[in-house]
């Protein structure tokens, strides 16, 4: 990646700071606790900024990370960097208790949630005995290696420095990956990743997971920056500040949390050192002064100052090329039975009182297209929802490969070989064409969250971004590959739409309402490709409501109307058929 | 335990106030409106001070933010300025509380019936609830929930810090609104208490009235299910945040002259007051009036029994309540597609 070198230079910035002469030792400190609270806010910028999930309460997991090494290095005289793994662990294993509550609630709920355990937490350190209750404990021991005690701050420094710098490169190497597109498409709701095998409580977790052990090794280091520690900076104010840090430094960027903290922090020491000198010394004036710079600084750049300042910076990322020879094994496609591989038998879905589908039945046979039509409301999206697993059936079979479905969940069917597009475009706006397309190919990867961020799940990668880019050469977007999908035009996000899903390499398509908002030229190229997909073997199941199109397509068409399936056959039977035309057009016999 | 139920009903309905505050706010400006407790100071603390004849900060300090809401209107109308829109701004946001601060200035040092004092601090911090949504809010409207309400915390601080200049540290009383009170055993009623039912009902009915049968109300509402939507038909929904921002601030300010004279309040007390307050519309969902309401008599009892039985965990238990209504919530709610952007 093209970052690297700015990284390498950033780091060797960081590490010619202290022995440059005249520096003063204050700002050493300073550097110290921004180190300490970019570390933290890095791990807000995965869970809040990427992934959507807002938590106020991150100050209570750098809690546990410093209290579970005050209390051994302590009590027990066990060496810090033995209890490094231990206080990842603790917050991790608390990561995992409170996600498990906590991570499944949605909207605003989360939010509120974490401030209400942050609260509730934060009482507890200041009220149990073995962690000293509302004094803490102190004679925390420095950090050692061999000799070398880092007592001083600026011994300290390299240590703390160390981790940011290591965390940084960490978490892009995280979002830059397989794991990455999943925790990116979090945002965009859980039913189109769900669609493409992603499983989001799992995908929450994990990020979950990682803020807190992000948070935890900072209070690790807190803990034997400080040697002492005491309930105060664990507490809700802080959580909330750590939001701040990522907020004002550009929430969807790991480098924003790094220049949020340092503007926090600076900000915070010049406002107590100066004020008093300019307003003599009325109480909290800093809090005054921090609060309205705050809201204006969100009202000048609102996602942020990193963006706002990389605008003027001429960085450009590069995007490494792609070797076309890498490829995918084809999924292992179980054998249809008596060659239908979609088989809906009197489908029934009731919404309380109103019955949606009514007993509908009816079949995908190998390599043919078959069109789903009827008037608003008929239904046809709600039996896209029924056969992709989205919504649970009230009655009836719906069997995929052979394989009757009993509230089996999307992923599973996607697994089957069923993907699909969405009425209204499921995108990730804020990723590229070809990054969006790759997370169709999700379950076709491998690699975890652990070999990303080491950056050894580079050729199961290599192998994606191929694949992805085979697909999108095949949809014919080659040109537009690295924009972002939410720059592209309504028709040709559709488009984008069909190559993620035969990144997934489907032996079924489901397509709702692919014609939509394309030009003439558009929708020819359109069916010219679905033609192609039927007779290289796979199926199609299309609702359209463009009838020149569906007509010129489909091998067979089934008419539903208020939830009844109406009328099946070929185009030429459908369009004389009196019933479809009642349907359509009103007429009275 | 009857005693305790009642404390706990009078501050449940406090509660309900500020809770039906907060989610009005949220559901038209999608900001979780933080400084919701500095509304209580602020209106309690004006209220109180009033009555000791003095002049509250709070009345210069509308003033100065009618001023930047003034200046702030220019800079953004600079393209199309027009006489009528400059006089229009300066009247709303100069003059009014400029006039405000005179009236004050002049009643400060005389002996008023206090339904004047209440009437001034009304006025005071429903202007400064006004301008704080013109300066603070409206150039970040379209951002994202996080966005706003981090600005809300902002806000909260700045708030709270003025608050401490204006009042100083020490904690203030107002005198009451009524000293009537009788007794049906075993059980004591004060007219205080009293004025806090019958003052919460009757703004529950009159927002209820509002929303279901005025102009304003329903383009409020409008704005609170879609803001394009809204936009679209000629709603102005920088109008309507406006609106939904007084409301909040004069509901702040009359819970805050309803509790002042029950228990002693500090610069920083209404905070945690407007947190309760928030528990309450957290457990309503943010969205439903009547629920908000009954959460806040519970949140109340909740409290006014745990600090009797375990008072050391009183605001813990309090806090606490919200974990198992979100976890029922969100697993009883459907699988909806939402998508925070």
């Amino acid at each position: 990646m093209a970052q690297r070198l700015p990284v390498m230079l950033f780091a060797l910035m960081m590490a010619a700071i202290p022995f440059v002469p005249g520096m003063p030792p204050f700002w050493i400190v300073l550097l110290d606790n921004i180190g300490l609270s970019a570390l933290v806010a890095m791990g807000l910028v995965l869970l809040t900024g990427v992934g959507g999930l807002t938590s106020f309460g991150q100050a209570a997991f750098c809690g546990f990370g410093a209290y579970t090494t005050a209390v051994l290095t302590t009590a027990y005289g066990l060496s810090p960097w033995l209890t490094l793994p231990l206080s990842l662990i603790v917050s991790g294993v608390f990561a995992v208790a409170l996600g498990l509550i906590t991570a499944r609630l949605s909207g605003h709920y989360l939010p509120l949630g974490t401030i209400a355990w942050g609260l509730g937490l934060f009482y507890l350190f200041s009220k149990l005995e073995f962690l000293g209750r509302n004094d803490g404990i102190s004679a925390i021991p420095p950090l050692a290696i061999g000799s070398l005690k880092m007592i001083s701050p600026d011994a300290i420094y390299f240590a703390i420095w160390a981790a940011v710098i290591l965390c940084a490169v960490v978490t892009m190497n995280l979002l830059d990956s397989r794991t990455g597109r999943a925790i990116r498409a979090l945002r965009r709701g859980h039913v189109a990743a769900e669609a493409f095998g992603i499983h989001p409580p799992r995908t929450k977790l994990l990020v979950f997971i990682y803020a807190a052990v992000l948070a935890g090794l900072s209070g690790w280091l807190y803990a034997h920056f400080q040697r002492a520690v005491n309930p105060t900076p664990f507490g809700a104010q802080a959580g909330i500040e750590y939001l701040f840090v990522a907020v004002v430094g550009g929430a969807g960027y790991v480098w924003g949390g790094v220049l949020g903290a340092a503007i926090v922090v600076v900000l915070k020491e010049v406002l107590q050192d100066y004020l008093p000198y300019l307003f003599h010394g009325e109480g909290q004036l800093e809090t005054i002064v921090f609060g309205m710079l705050l809201v204006a600084l969100l009202q000048l750049a609102p996602n942020g100052v990193w963006p706002w300042l990389m605008r003027w910076l001429p960085l450009k990322q590069t995007r490494k090329a792609i070797d076309p020879s890498l490829k995918l094994p084809p999924r292992r496609k179980p054998a249809a039975i008596d060659d239908s591989l979609l088989i809906i038998d009197h489908a029934r879905k009731e919404f309380g009182g109103v019955v949606a589908i009514n007993d509908v039945s009816f079949d995908v046979g190998a390599r043919e297209i078959v069109a789903l039509i009827g008037p608003n409301g008929a239904g046809k999206s709600t039996t896209f929802n029924l056969v992709t697993g989205v919504l649970p059936l009230s009655s009836g079979t719906i069997s995929v490969m052979g394989q009757t479905l009993e509230h089996a969940k999307p992923q599973d069917i996607t697994r089957l070989g069923v993907s699909r597009t969405f009425q209204h475009v499921k995108l990730v706006a804020d990723m590229t064409v070809l990054e969006n397309v790759a997370l169709g190919a999700h379950l076709r990867g491998h690699a975890g969250a652990i070999k990303s961020m080491l950056r050894l799940d580079r050729g199961d990668e290599a192998r994606l971004l191929a694949e992805a880019m085979r697909q999108i050469e095949r949809v014919g977007l080659s040109a537009q590959a690295d924009m972002l999908a939410g720059n592209l035009s309504l028709g040709q996000q559709r488009i984008v739409e069909i190559a993620r899903a035969l990144c997934a390499d489907p032996s079924l398509l489901l397509l709702d309402e692919p014609a939509a908002g394309l030009r003439h030229m558009e929708k020819q190229q359109l069916a010219a490709l679905l033609r192609n997909l039927r007779d290289s073997g796979m199926s199609v199941l299309l609702v359209e409501h463009d009838m020149g199109f569906v007509m010129g397509l489909a091998n067979r068409v089934v008419v539903l109307d208020f939830g009844t399936r109406i009328a099946e056959g070929s185009p030429e039977a459908i369009k004389t058929n009196p019933d479809v035309i009642r349907a359509y057009l009103g007429a009275t016999p | 335990m009857l005693f305790l139920l009642q404390d706990g009903i009078t501050n449940g309905a406090i509660y309900a106030l500020l809770g039906l505050a907060l989610v009005l706010v949220f559901a038209v400006t999608r900001v979780i409106l933080i400084p919701q407790g500095e509304f209580v100071t602020y209106g309690a603390l004006t209220y109180a001070t009033l009555a000791s004849g003095q002049v509250p900060g709070t009345a210069r300090l509308a003033v100065a933010m009618g001023v930047v809401a003034f200046v702030l209107d220019l800079v953004m109308r600079r393209r199309a300025l027009r006489p009528a829109l400059i006089v229009q701004s300066l009247l709303i946001n100069v003059a009014l509380p400029t006039a405000i601060l005179a009236l004050t200035l002049t009643l400060a040092d005389r002996q008023t019936p206090i339904a004047i004092d209440i009437a001034l601090s009304l006025l005071i911090v429903g202007t400064i609830g006004l301008y704080l949504y013109r300066i603070a809010f409206a150039p970040i409207a379209h951002t994202s929930v996080l966005v706003l309400l981090i600005a809300a915390v902002g806000c909260h601080l700045a708030l709270q810090g003025i608050g401490l200049v204006f009042f100083g540290a020490e904690g203030q009383r107002g005198p009451p609104l009524s000293n009537a009170a009788f007794t049906i055993d075993p059980l004591r009623f004060t007219g205080q208490s009293i004025a806090v039912y019958v003052v919460t009902l009757a703004l529950i009915i009159a927002l209820w009235l509002l929303f279901s049968f005025t102009l304003y109300g329903k383009a409020l509402r409008a704005t609170a299910v879609n803001r394009l939507g809204a936009r679209l038909v000629g709603i102005r929904t920088a109008l309507s945040g406006q609106i939904a921002f007084l409301l909040a601030a004069v509901i702040g300010a009359i819970s805050g002259i309803l509790i002042v004279p029950i228990t002693t309040l500090y610069y920083d007390t209404g905070f945690l007051i407007g947190l309760k307050g928030f528990v309450a519309a957290i457990i309503g969902g943010l969205v439903s009036y009547p629920l908000t309401a009954i959460a806040a008599l519970l949140v109340g009892s909740v409290e006014a029994f745990s600090s009797f039985y375990a008072s050391n965990f009183k605001e813990v238990i309090v806090f606490a309540l919200i974990i198992p209504v979100l976890l029922l919530r969100s697993l009883a709610a459907p699988a909806v597609d939402e998508e925070n952007e």
